[in-house]
């Protein structure tokens, strides 16, 4: 891939910089697990409660990554190839929960979910309640990691173009089969690692889970909570269950790279 | 004294990593507070940095106003966290003068880690009380109420003050509750409460009054059985020991008591 | 089944009618931004126009002339396009890719990868069925493209530059394949290549600035072309005038005798073109003897290798003239760009005929 002879082109005290960008960020990691008490990280990490809260996080993660796929490949399409007015409007307002605090959205998912809020007081009648119930974890998660999966998805769509489905249609193919069989296998790589920051965005969901979903164990304390609680009386499993989420992101964010990498040498054209 | 607070300070950092706390610590000599006398309160000034409960905010920042008014020249920094988040910071070399904590155990800590200078001071007591939306939806009146099925409770997590007094509140009257959520903090049930999504939460008689007309209180009797005790102690690195002593001692007060009852809080 | 379109675009200053018979294949020639490409787009659906209307037999592609919006989208109209680059599709292999067209239509998969067998057989890449898009080489994924083209099964192939993208040694093959796949087809070919046009289509049209300047019969048009564009494609001078009596007169004043077509009786003072090969103009220094008509003298704009001759260029572009010298000569006269020369014409190689 890369050349050990080829010229870069990056000036030598970009380098040095750049170490102190990666420091701020790994030193960090590396000071908490210097904090972590090993004798008894397995019992800490296993205790009945960490484990549901562990459990919890990965079903709901997986859950509300499943509905950003279901949700943000459509907005993503209309974002990337549709015409039509308040577009730029709506990719604002589909990309303001990456900049919003997550407690504005708990706040926001509230009043519209919540037992007095707009769609909730019908939900409410029709005898659905949402808030206290992992659906609310769900729906906070989505939230939050909806951007995520659209935001690169409509990259790749922009980035592919649409000549494809240009010649794809032309050879009698309808749309829904042009997408099926044409658009999502070409974007599949932004697809996949959408999915996966919105998986991994999910897993460390707090702000709004707390806000709108409230904590109980193996219904809606999810793995943050629980290390956000358990710092209340024992810092050494806050730290430990820590470090069991960064497993988590570590992987699961190494899991799309490497699967992006995999998947590159298709598109090139000889 | 100087190089063992020196010596402090290079441990702090190289624990906190150089953190900016840490930094301030090391760089910033304390306002030189030349003490000639002790005699008069007119003599104090300099700064006195008060690490307080989060339950305390209204009622310090209040207390803080009434010393700087009757002590001028002297000034009142408040910092504002749970107990437990107050104790990390201080270990971790914060530069703080006074502690107020929301419990006991929290101040034990602190006692233990050689970090209090004398003893601490019992200052206030609270206790729980149900806090229910204005207009009372699930019609609570008594402890009892809040295990009626159908009834949505939020209590805090036992992990935090205000749940482990939940429990012992729940053992001593038998009654058992099974709340839809366990929230770690108070605001946050507080928030469950204002919003309209749970029927009741179970909190501090303060947080109660703090909130204004926003929640109605129930008060119950079987709240008797777990009331937490408010303590407060000069924290052993304080470069104004003399000030911190006589904040301490405004709190005590008579003026200070009745600050504190206004809020809610009993006598210790 | 004839195709008749009528179509236009203001925003590209784009206006055009045609039509084609049953199996004839059409080259469509043009400087770049003529509006050949626009032109496919509007056949395929892929590009709106503001006006006309378009028809496969009975079939209507669309119509949006007075008061009605038919707008058939483009998998509905059996149009297959075939463009410069072959856009196979990556994920698929180069059999799917081919069998694309026949799922699309409904057929089950093993029936589409039989029929895409076949027409990957019919474009000599059989052996290919297994490779992957990225694999091929580009003539290899121009032939796949032209076999899934045809295994869509469309009643009109448009093909946009198919051979420009391909080097010199994959573009031969492509082209006999598609001499016999367009063989009783009707297909509309978009070329810069006059061996496309010569070897591929029954007709040319030729395009300039989105309006069709020039049509008729492939051999007619080269030989006997009318427009600068379609002489220069043909390799011929093209100049226009008046018709005198044995050649014509330029508006300049210049004479050009030449013989004109049997079979047609020439009346004086009709606008006329005169064609000649660069190979009928000798250069010469100074003043000539001889017969002053169709000698010229010529500022000399140019000079360019040209197979095994040099090509000299003079004269500005509306009334440019080339001719083809022996390098040898070149070396000889000594000529450079901005020498005055003079060129003389054998007037038995001028063609003159009706503009």
């Amino acid at each position: 891939m890369k050349t050990a002879t080829g010229y870069q082109g990056i000036p030598r005290w970009i380098y040095a910089v750049a170490a102190v960008g990666g420091l701020l960020v790994v030193l960090p990691l590396v000071a908490m697990l210097a904090k972590v008490n090993w004798p008894q990280f397995v019992p800490l990490i296993t205790s009945e409660s960490s484990l549901a809260a562990l459990g919890l996080s990965l079903r709901t993660s997986a859950a509300s990554t499943v509905l950003c796929i279901v949700l943000g490949i459509p907005l993503a399409l209309v974002l990337a190839r549709g015409e039509f007015p308040g577009q730029r409007l709506l990719r604002a307002f589909v990309l303001l929960p990456l900049v919003l605090p997550p407690v504005v959205g708990g706040i926001a998912l509230l009043y519209t979910f919540g037992r007095q809020g707009l769609l909730g007081k019908s939900l409410e009648a029709a005898g659905i309640q949402i808030a206290f119930s992992t659906t609310a974890v769900v729906l906070a998660q989505t939230f939050v990691a909806l951007p995520f999966l659209v935001v690169s998805l409509e990259g790749a769509l922009r980035s592919a173009g649409n000549r494809y489905e240009a010649v794809a249609a032309t050879l009698g193919a309808r749309p829904t089969t042009v997408l099926r069989r044409v658009t999502l296998p070409l974007v599949l790589p932004g697809l996949a690692s959408g999915a996966v920051l919105s998986f991994a965005r999910s897993l460390g969901e707090f702000g709004a889970t707390l806000t709108f979903a409230g904590s109980l164990e193996g219904v809606t304390r999810t793995l943050p909570l629980e290390i956000y609680l358990q710092r209340e009386t024992d810092a050494d499993a806050a730290v430990a269950l820590s470090l069991v989420l960064v497993a988590v992101a570590v992987a699961v964010v190494g899991l799309s790279y490497g699967a992006r990498r995999s998947s590159t040498p298709a598109e090139v054209r000889p | 004294m100087r190089t063992l607070r020196l010596k402090k300070c290079i441990v702090g950092m190289s624990v906190a990593l150089g953190l900016a706390g840490a930094l301030t610590a090391c760089g910033a000599t304390a306002p030189a507070a030349t003490p000639t006398s002790n005699s008069g309160a007119s003599q104090l000034s300099g700064t006195v940095t008060v690490f307080a409960a989060a339950s305390l905010k209204a009622t310090f920042t209040q207390l803080a106003k009434d010393f700087e008014a009757k002590n001028p020249g002297t000034k009142v920094t408040l910092s504002f966290a749970g107990s437990s988040d107050l104790v990390t910071q201080i270990s971790q070399g914060a530069p703080a003068d006074v502690f107020a904590s929301a419990d006991t155990k929290n101040m034990t800590k602190l006692a233990d880690a050689k970090l209090l200078d004398g003893t601490a001071t019992n200052f206030a007591t609270n206790v729980l009380e149900i806090a229910v939306p204005p207009s009372n939806p699930a019609s609570i009146s008594s402890l009892a109420d809040l295990a009626k099925p159908g009834v949505k409770v939020v209590t805090c997590a036992s992990q935090v003050p205000c749940g482990a007094a939940t429990e012992t509140v729940e053992k001593a009257s038998g009654i058992t509750l099974s709340p839809v959520s366990e929230e770690s903090s108070v605001t946050d049930v507080l928030g469950k409460v204002t919003s309209g999504e749970a029927d009741a939460g179970l909190v501090y008689v303060t947080d109660v009054k703090g909130a204004g007309d926003k929640v109605m209180g129930v008060p119950f009797p079987e709240s008797d059985a777990a009331v937490n005790t408010y303590p407060i102690a000069t924290v052993s690195s304080s470069q104004n020991k003399e000030l911190a002593v006589a904040f301490i001692a405004s709190v005590t007060s008579e003026a200070g008591k009745k600050v504190l009852g206004d809020a809610g809080f009993g006598a210790p | 089944m004839t195709f008749e379109l009528q179509a236009s675009l203001r925003s590209r200053n784009f206006e055009m009618s045609l039509s084609l018979k049953d199996g004839e294949t059409v080259a469509i020639l043009g400087p770049n931004g003529a509006g050949k490409s626009t032109l496919l787009g509007v056949i395929a659906g892929l590009l709106r126009p503001d006006s006309g209307s378009a028809r496969i037999g009975d079939k209507e592609l669309f119509n949006l002339d007075g008061g009605t919006h038919l707008w058939s989208p483009p998998h509905l109209r059996g149009t297959a396009l075939l463009a410069q680059e072959a856009l196979l599709f990556p994920h698929l292999n180069a059999l799917d890719n081919v069998a694309f067209g026949p799922r699309s239509a409904g057929a089950s998969t093993a029936a589409a990868r039989e029929t895409a067998h076949h027409w990957l057989e019919e474009v000599d890449a059989a052996n290919l069925a297994k490779r992957k898009p990225a694999q091929l080489s580009g003539g290899q994924a121009q032939r796949v493209a032209v076999a899934r083209a045809l295994a869509a099964e469309p009643e009109l192939l448009l093909l946009d530059e198919p051979m420009a993208a391909l080097d010199i040694h994959a573009a031969p093959l492509l082209r006999r394949v598609l001499k016999r796949v367009l063989q009783d087809r009707k297909a509309i070919i978009v070329t810069h290549d006059v061996l496309d046009a010569y070897m591929l289509a029954d007709r040319v049209i030729v395009v300039e600035k989105g309006h069709i300047t020039e049509v008729g019969a492939t051999r007619q048009v080269l030989e006997r072309p009318r427009s600068h564009f379609a002489a220069g494609l043909a390799g011929l001078n093209l100049v226009t005038g008046t018709i005198t009596e044995d050649g014509i007169t330029t508006p300049d004043g210049r004479v050009f005798a030449g013989h004109h077509d049997s079979g047609w009786s020439p009346s004086p003072g009709q606008a006329g073109v005169a064609a000649f090969p660069p190979s009928s103009v000798s250069v010469f220094l100074g003043d000539v003897h001889g017969s002053p008509r169709n000698s010229f003298p010529v500022t000399i704009t140019d000079l360019e290798p040209h197979g095994d001759q040099i090509r000299v260029r003079a004269g500005d572009s509306a009334q440019a003239l080339s001719a083809d010298i022996t390098p040898a000569a070149s070396a000889d006269l000594g000529l450079v760009p901005g020498m005055d020369v003079r060129f003389v014409v054998k007037s038995a190689l001028v063609s003159v005929y009706p503009a």
